[in-house]
């Protein structure tokens, strides 16, 4: 197979053992300052039984070999900073590093959360501009950053959802969820104590009005919606599903988990959203971690600002800023403490970043780079839903199927082209997809090297498939055996 | 390809049924379907399965399968080896990887079911999709 | 706008190629009724200079001139600088969940690290690859209870976090569960007698803190004696879990649980932070959460995948064990590093300056007049003291002294009046704990001075 592969090579990298196989007793990594007070024997105060001698198979290492093994775990990752990451509905975009110093603040990063409120003025006010700028960004009224994640978020706003309808009387049972929603929102909806009711999408991905006319009755307590939707689509009808699901007493909660499309330019408010759900580790660029921490702020219409998590922040007539635990509608708290705090001062760093203008051309530039891609690659594959997208697009698999080689195939070949894959196979109303997010933060260089990979790889399935299915050949480890991992589980190093 | 004394259902689990004992199992389309197989949850001798009801769960890497018994009946047996080794249900789908065994309590659950001939057709067609 | 990589041609040749003559020909697919007109009300654009004034103004407005002994569910340690200079590489930060395993052995790698870490630790036979938190760890753990027992009934220690008691509320509200409290006892532990009358058939679990939230120590082995005997899972939380470097873990609990935030992550106002579960092998398959398998690829070389993704909610869906879709891997990272940093020696070390430091100050404070510590159950960093006289006053005065002395428990618990929560980590030096003391005689001695007068003027005027 001719190398036609232009935009990356390999490299050594060193092997890294587990970090309890470099352990040598005697060494740690840490010295501490003398203790300056009379030491106590554990054993005499907690008791022999009590007393703990000492921790079996714990490390011991000195703080170089700690960084040189972290490091060297480091270099076998890829990161947005490493190149384009298109993986749809996750916003792989920039993480600006300034958001990372703010954060770290001595004053920020230090106070705790039950420290006198005169002296946690100063992150108090962060969370309440982020607050506040978040609720201006989708046009709602009142905004919490308390939940974990978007999940909890949508958790959230389900169960806000039901303490509305259980105050108007009856809190009904179902909620309606399309077929095209993530995971998270039917798992959301059972711990709410609802029941999930599928509605199937139209022709367009998008949801069915008449399938929502026949679902949506007294005992639907709303429609849980993702805009655009997990195919990159806009609802174009969403006025009209709002005002259905209104009419007949149900509340319409949004997942903001595309809300790259939309900053600037729309505001869910206006759809006729009741509650929503953002991601601030998706649009508002603070870091994904590997896979966390990340934060899912609730945004509500006023009528549904007493059911809110409590503690809320709130400005007081000197300006001066407190929390309020006295709401006797609240759902209560979905966790402890107010948030992730960290994740909200990154959120707005970026916002400051911006500005209005910022966010804007942010999201033109996201739909207009997703555009592109979906136009460069649409002669090579399938693409069920051909029409202009938002900031993600859709192609399937059905062509390079014909030739024995799938989705998550075609996502394996393209990491020895450089490239980290496209989400596979969600979502699900579309077989073997590949779903595309670039974002904006992409060239229009790093662009064409993505689609000159695709392009290439769609040759080498026609002229090679059986070379396909065994990538990738470059990395460190090829495809692992998961069958194996998830029979016999080891979960953990074992002397 | 699938055994003429079996009969199966439309969520491709086969019954061979042998006086009033019934032995059930998914079909190799529904292993194929799933990929490798790592995890079997079956019922308990004496529990009881109802028709069209999930009795259990097959799971690969990325799917969970809900599995449908195609009759009412109490659980006289259920397969070991397949817990113990659930990579034999993609190996031998009908023979040795059979899941359940159950008591028939109403032969006429029995009508609703296809031949084998039926459900090569009903295959061909969900393929096509 | 800096952080956009494309300039006006490029984005030009772009439309062009997409078939479009303009930006607002790409969102024609929006109503134009749903369009925003004008711009969003938002501040900015700022510059990086701008921005950094921006925050160290909020910066300067905190209490990082003072010592903070506050403590319950977030504690102050000290971290090395090792952890951000790792946790600061972008391959590290910047990196997405590790679904495509061959990109992400480094995250892997760590996760299966930090498992094992906390199996060790917790002296469970499998951890999870971290949750949101350790109040929403708690709950999953009791969620984990019901599943496996098929039971509706949960026992919930009130020494356990009250913040932690809310959310668990808050999770089982709608699913029919019934939580009920059981007292602490004058020892500050949770009272024996009283839970062993609250367990019933229907009991799934039995849930308690240790060290709780007054700081003491439970009686672990006794609890799951008890919870056994009734078919019940004993469930441990633990909020500071530095404890575990000099405290037998709870090797008789079915599940152990809580927060990892001591291990290198900042206290930062609450978040974010990361739970950690772990337990028994028998209940691997009903975990919440992200877990990290070891495995081998096609030339028989070790890797690590995600594994067991069938309990999650991208699988399941509605089935799902929990809604969670993210760990807190930078967190778990930071945990990770911090644990092998410190290691065996260094671990046991620093938790043994806690107890001292701890168990220094609660001496000092008690030879102050009037003042003692009401709960006689052992305890690591974390204990009670009960004031004679004005809580807030108390706390008011040292805060005079650059001090944040404690939490005033009443918030929490209305028939504690005048109790304060004090936590002492490695970081309160003992100067500081002399000047404490001082501050406390100086305001037990002016709280005396005026109850005298007080006295000797009611008894003068009750004279005439």
């Amino acid at each position: 197979m001719e190398n036609r592969i232009r935009h990356a090579r390999t490299h050594i990298t060193r092997n890294e053992d587990l970090i309890f196989e470099r352990t040598s007793p005697g060494k740690s990594g840490v010295e501490l300052p003398p203790l300056d007070v009379p030491s106590v024997s554990a054993a005499e105060v907690l008791g022999a039984d009590l007393h703990r001698d000492e921790i079996e198979g714990f490390p011991e290492v000195s703080e170089l070999e700690v960084i040189r093994h972290f490091t060297r775990l480091s270099t076998w990752n890829y990161g947005v900073d490493t190149g384009l990451y298109p993986l749809g509905s996750c916003t792989m975009k920039y993480n600006p590093r300034v958001n990372e110093v703010v954060a770290r603040l001595e004053g920020l990063a230090s106070d705790h959360p039950y420290a006198p409120e005169s002296l946690t003025q100063g992150c108090l006010r962060v969370l309440y501009e982020t607050a506040r700028c978040l609720a201006e960004i989708t046009g709602m009224d009142a905004v919490s950053l308390q939940p974990a994640a978007g999940a909890q978020g949508e958790l959230t706003g389900i169960l806000m959802i039901r303490a509305c309808l259980a105050e108007r009387g009856n809190p009904r049972k179902y909620i309606l969820i399309p077929d095209s929603a993530h995971g998270t929102n039917p798992a959301s909806v059972t711990i709410s104590g609802y029941e999930v009711c599928n509605i199937k999408s139209n022709t367009q991905g998008c949801v069915d009005l008449a399938e929502l006319d026949r679902a949506m009755t007294e005992d639907v307590a709303g429609l849980m919606l993702t805009n655009p939707n997990t195919l990159g689509i806009f609802e174009v009808q969403i006025r009209e599903i709002c005002e259905l699901i209104h009419a007949r007493g149900g509340l319409v909660y949004m997942d903001g988990a595309n809300m790259n499309a939309l900053v600037g330019i729309a505001r869910p408010a206006d759809f006729g959203v009741d509650v929503m759900h953002l991601n601030l580790h998706k649009t508002f660029t603070t870091p994904h971690g590997g896979g966390g921490p990340g934060s899912g702020p609730v945004a509500v219409k006023h009528f549904l600002e007493p059911y809110l998590p409590t503690p809320v922040i709130e400005q007081v007539a000197d300006g001066t800023y407190r929390l309020n635990h006295n709401r006797p509608k609240s759902i209560g708290r979905v966790r402890a403490f107010y948030g992730n705090f960290g994740m909200a001062a990154r959120a707005l760093a970026d916002i400051l970043a911006n500005g209005p203008e910022g966010l804007r051309q942010t999201t033109e530039d996201a739909v207009l780079n997703a555009n592109y891609v979906m136009t460069r690659l649409k002669d090579l594959y399938d693409l069920p839903y051909d029409q202009p997208c938002m900031h993600e697009c859709v192609f399937s698999d059905r062509r390079q199927a014909a030739r024995g080689v799938r989705t998550m195939d075609i996502a394996k070949r393209l990491i020895d082209y450089g490239f980290h894959p496209y989400t596979t196979a969600f979502p699900l109303i579309v077989a073997g997809a590949l779903m595309i997010e670039p974002t904006e933060s992409a060239s229009k260089a790093e662009l064409d090297g993505f689609i000159e990979a695709m392009r290439s790889i769609a040759q080498e399935i026609e002229e090679d498939p059986q070379f396909v299915l065994k990538a990738p050949y470059s990395t460190r480890v090829s495809r692992l055996d998961e069958a194996t991992a998830a029979r016999k589980p080891v979960l953990r190093w074992k002397p | 390809m699938y055994p003429q004394e079996f009969l199966y259902s439309k969520d491709h689990e086969w019954i061979r049924v042998d006086e009033n004992i019934g032995t059930i199992g998914i079909t190799d389309y529904a292993q194929k379907e799933l990929g490798d197989i790592v995890f079997v949850e079956l019922p308990k001798v004496g529990d009881h399965v109802t028709a069209k009801e999930s009795f259990g769960t097959v799971e690969s890497v990325k799917a969970v399968s809900e599995i449908y018994s195609p009759v009412d009946g109490d659980v006289v047996a259920a397969n070991a080896k397949v817990q113990a080794s659930p990579e034999l249900l993609n190996a031998d789908p009908h023979g040795d990887a059979w899941l359940i065994r159950v008591r028939l309590e109403d032969r006429s659950d029995l009508e609703g079911l296809m031949t084998a001939e039926e459900y090569e057709a009903y295959i061909s067609q969900e393929k096509a999709h | 706008m800096r952080y956009l990589p494309n300039s006006p041609a490029e984005r030009a040749a772009m439309l062009e190629a997409a078939g479009h003559r303009s930006i607002e020909e790409l969102f024609q697919q929006i109503p134009e009724n749903l369009k925003l007109r004008g711009q969003l009300n938002l501040p900015g654009p700022l510059s990086e200079p701008e921005i950094l004034e921006f925050f160290r103004q909020a910066a300067s407005q905190s209490s990082r001139e003072c010592v903070s002994l506050l403590g319950a569910g977030a504690y102050t340690h000290y971290r090395p600088v090792a952890i951000d200079a790792l946790l600061s590489r972008g391959e590290f930060f910047t990196a997405y969940t590790p679904y495509q395993a061959e990109l992400a052995q480094g995250t892997l790698q760590a996760m299966f690290e930090f498992q094992t870490l906390m199996t060790q630790l917790t002296g469970m036979e499998v951890a999870n690859a971290s949750l949101y938190d350790g109040s929403t760890a708690t709950t999953e753990a009791v969620l984990m209870a019901l599943r496996i027992t098929g039971r509706e009934k949960v026992i919930v220690a009130r020494t356990l976090h009250p913040e932690y008691r809310q959310v668990l509320a808050t999770y089982v509200r709608h699913q029919g569960i019934e939580a009920a409290e059981i007292p602490y006892a004058p020892s500050g532990q949770a009272d024996l007698s009283q839970l062993e009358a609250a367990l019933t058939p229907e009991t799934a679990a039995v849930v308690v803190q240790s060290p709780n939230f007054m700081g003491a120590l439970e009686p672990i082995r006794q609890i799951a004696e008890l919870a056994h005997q009734h078919g019940a899972l004993s469930i441990v939380s633990i909020t500071e879990p530095l404890s575990l470097g000099i405290i037998q873990p709870p090797r008789e609990a079915d599940i152990v649980c809580g927060e990892a935030q001591s291990f290198g992550v900042p206290v930062a106002y609450g978040g974010p932070y990361v739970g950690f579960l772990s337990c028994r092998e028998k209940f691997l398959r009903q975990m919440p959460g992200r877990l990290v398998g070891q495995t081998t690829d096609s030339q028989g070389r070790r890797g690590f995948v995600l594994t067991l993704a069938t309990r999650e909610q991208h699988i399941r869906r509605e089935k799902a064990t929990s809604n969670i879709c993210t760990n807190q891997s930078l967190c778990a990272l930071a945990a990770t590093i911090y644990l092998c940093l410190l290691g065996k020696k260094g671990l046991k070390a620093l938790a043994e300056h806690n107890l001292a430091k701890a168990h220094y100050a609660a001496e000092q404070l008690r030879a102050v007049p009037g003042v003692s510590t009401p709960f006689s159950a052992p305890f690591f960093n974390e204990f009670v003291v009960k004031i004679p006289g004005d809580a807030e006053g108390l706390l008011a005065a040292l805060r005079e002294e650059k001090i944040i002395g404690g939490l005033n428990l009443e918030r929490f618990y209305p028939e504690l009046q005048n109790h304060v929560l004090v936590c002492v980590t490695e970081t309160v030096s003992r100067e500081v704990i002399d000047r404490m003391h001082e501050a406390y005689r100086r305001f037990q001695a002016r709280a005396n001075s005026q109850r005298s007068a007080a006295e000797i003027h009611s008894a003068s005027v009750g004279r005439d």
